[in-house]
């Protein structure tokens, strides 16, 4: 119960950073959702590392390293530790650019503003924002899984998810972007140094890193965990896109429009694989080595699970596990509230769909104009309410593992929306109607996804890359058949002047 | 020149993601306890951030300053 404690003095902490961000707040949309445009380098880097690494980066990818082994690390970390700072650098400074030249606060404003549309916007809001609640959804997930873990089952599933989701929806309520982002900052200084610490004094407790990995080579169920020799390499290469995301995930993009200068994504695009490197490698190497805790009852009952039915397990847990079992009760509450910091980042989430919704719904329809800038403001923090009651129940009831549950629909359909980011910001030739059919070809297969079974692959590859290329080649070939923007419209963002 | 450069050089960078020579072998472990598969994509990782650096270094999109 003890850790459990530390979890909860955590959560209290983070209350009061956000409702601190509420005193500094100025009551204008801008300030709200965007922290006035007014993030410094430091601060930029660690809430916009934080805002993507969420429960998937330590609880999903230690459970999946379990099941699968080592190959988890190339999958996942290292893929985007290639594509995520090319996207910042080439995508996410355009739309800073873009959102700073003509004051626009969503991806879905510069879609309308750059291709001259209405309602294919709002399309392409209800896209964003059914594939983000999945997302949402893992947070909540996270934080009962450690709460309940933490607490040896004394604090149940539904309560710690419970505390979670009201807690990020109080800081989110009232410290809008600018408690979301020192949060943030706050959690990933947190879990960073949680790694390092996490597979020190686990593998100590477990007879040191040269003992462990010794016997995981001896034991023939577990020799190839360390190898890739069950995993294609068509899959392995087809995970490479699933990085695209990024860009594309709502939460990600408003941020890019948070720095107060574009020099400031020069820190983030270098320091981003470093800490990428920080987090994902202690949480790998971790979770493979789990399959040689036979001492914990937990995982030992998973490892059974596994060799009888030959097939995976939930895992999400098994850092949680070893922590109880080899840290010392007051680092595993410390180290459990490092966890929660990566759990806890479906504020920026939560936001970011409570900025879209005020901005690319209520205030395009009119409601800003009748009811003016304050009852917008409150129609985000329902909103942000809304968001967070959803995401809890829906969470109450997921059967699905918080590593499928990311790379089956949020992944593969944010994925597969890159080229609608690519073609509005760096082709003078993309149109609305490129951007139309792929939002509805992107909605067609992410329906579709959920309809066919897990693991379906098209040739091998996972269906994120069958969807992405055929979303870019919409988006190039609709565009080249159909009418563009005004010329003024393309002079302003692609000036002469711009590289 | 530079575009094509850079291009190559991503798409190399993109080519030795996929260390199929690696696939199923767990030796040599680095320090004695990280598999071989592991530590190069750890390295890869850090090689990653170096690429980073030398695009922000000589392809930073400089024009995106001046129109503000």
């Amino acid at each position: 119960m003890i850790p459990a404690l530390f979890v909860l003095a955590y959560l209290a902490i983070v209350l009061y950073i956000g409702i601190f961000a509420f005193r500094r707040s100025r009551g204008q949309s801008e300030d709200f959702f965007l922290a006035g445009r007014s993030l410094g380098p430091w601060v930029f880097l660690l809430s916009l590392f934080g805002s993507h690494m969420t429960a998937f980066a330590i609880l999903g990818s230690s459970g999946h390293a379990f099941n699968f082994g080592i190959v988890t690390y190339g999958l996942m970390a290292s893929s985007s530790a290639l594509v995520v700072p090319l996207c910042l650098l080439f995508l996410g400074t355009r739309l800073w650019s873009a959102g700073k030249r003509f004051g626009l606060i969503t991806p879905v404003q510069i879609f309308r503003d750059r291709w001259e549309c209405g309602h294919i916007g709002t399309l392409i809001f209800c896209l964003q924002a059914a594939l983000l609640v999945p997302y949402i959804v893992i947070g909540v997930m996270g934080g009962g899984t450690t709460l309940s873990v933490l607490s040896g089952g004394l604090i149940p599933f539904w309560l710690g998810g419970l505390l979670v989701a009201l807690v990020v929806m109080s800081y989110v309520f009232f410290g809008g972007m600018r408690g979301t982002a020192w949060v943030n900052t706050f959690q990933t200084v947190l879990f960073l140094g949680f790694g390092a610490v996490a597979v020190t004094l686990i593998s100590q407790g477990m007879g040191g890193f040269t003992a462990v990995t010794q016997r995981l080579l001896d034991n023939p169920r577990t020799a190839s965990l360390l190898t890739r020799e069950n995993f294609s390499l068509t899959t392995f290469l087809g995970y490479t896109f699933n990085p695209l995301s990024a860009i594309a995930f709502p939460h990600i993009a408003i941020f890019c429009l948070t720095a107060r200068k574009v020099t400031q994504f020069k820190r983030t695009v270098v320091f981003y694989p470093l800490c990428l490197l920080l987090i994902w490698l202690p949480c790998v190497y971790l979770g493979v080595a789990a399959n040689q805790a036979t001492d914990v009852p937990a995982i030992a009952a998973k490892i059974e699970a596994k060799a009888a039915t030959g097939r995976p397990v939930p895992g999400d847990d098994v850092m949680l596990q070893l922590l109880g079992r080899y840290a010392p009760v007051w680092v595993a509450g410390l180290l459990g509230a490092g966890i929660m910091a990566a759990v806890m980042a479906s504020d920026s989430q939560i936001l970011a769909l409570s900025t879209m919704f005020t901005e690319d719904i209520f205030a395009f329809y009119g409601g800003k104009e009748r009811f003016g800038e304050t009852a917008q403001i409150a129609t985000g923090r329902l909103f942000v309410v809304l968001v967070t009651a959803f995401a809890y129940f829906t969470a109450l009831n997921a059967k699905v593992a918080i590593f499928d549950l990311a790379v089956q629909y949020a992944f593969a359909g944010f994925a597969a929306m890159s080229p609608l980011f690519v073609g509005a910001l760096c082709w003078r030739g993309s149109t609305k109607w490129g951007a139309l059919a792929a939002t509805l070809f992107v909605a067609a297969s992410t329906i579709t996804l959920y309809l066919l079974p897990r693991g379906f692959t098209i040739a091998g590859f996972a269906p994120v890359v069958p969807m992405t290329l055929i979303s870019a080649a919409l988006v190039w070939g609709v565009s080249l058949l159909t009418p563009k923007p005004s010329a003024a419209t393309i002079e302003r963002y692609f000036p002469p002047a711009s590289v | 020149m530079k575009t094509p450069l850079v291009l190559a050089v991503i798409a190399l960078f993109y080519l030795l993601h996929q260390d199929w020579w690696h696939w199923p072998v767990a030796r040599p472990l680095a320090f004695g306890f990280l598999p071989v598969g592991l530590w190069y994509h750890a390295l890869y990782t850090i090689a990653a951030a170096l690429l980073m650096a030398a695009l922000v270094r000589w392809c930073w999109p400089a024009g995106l300053e001046r129109e503000k």
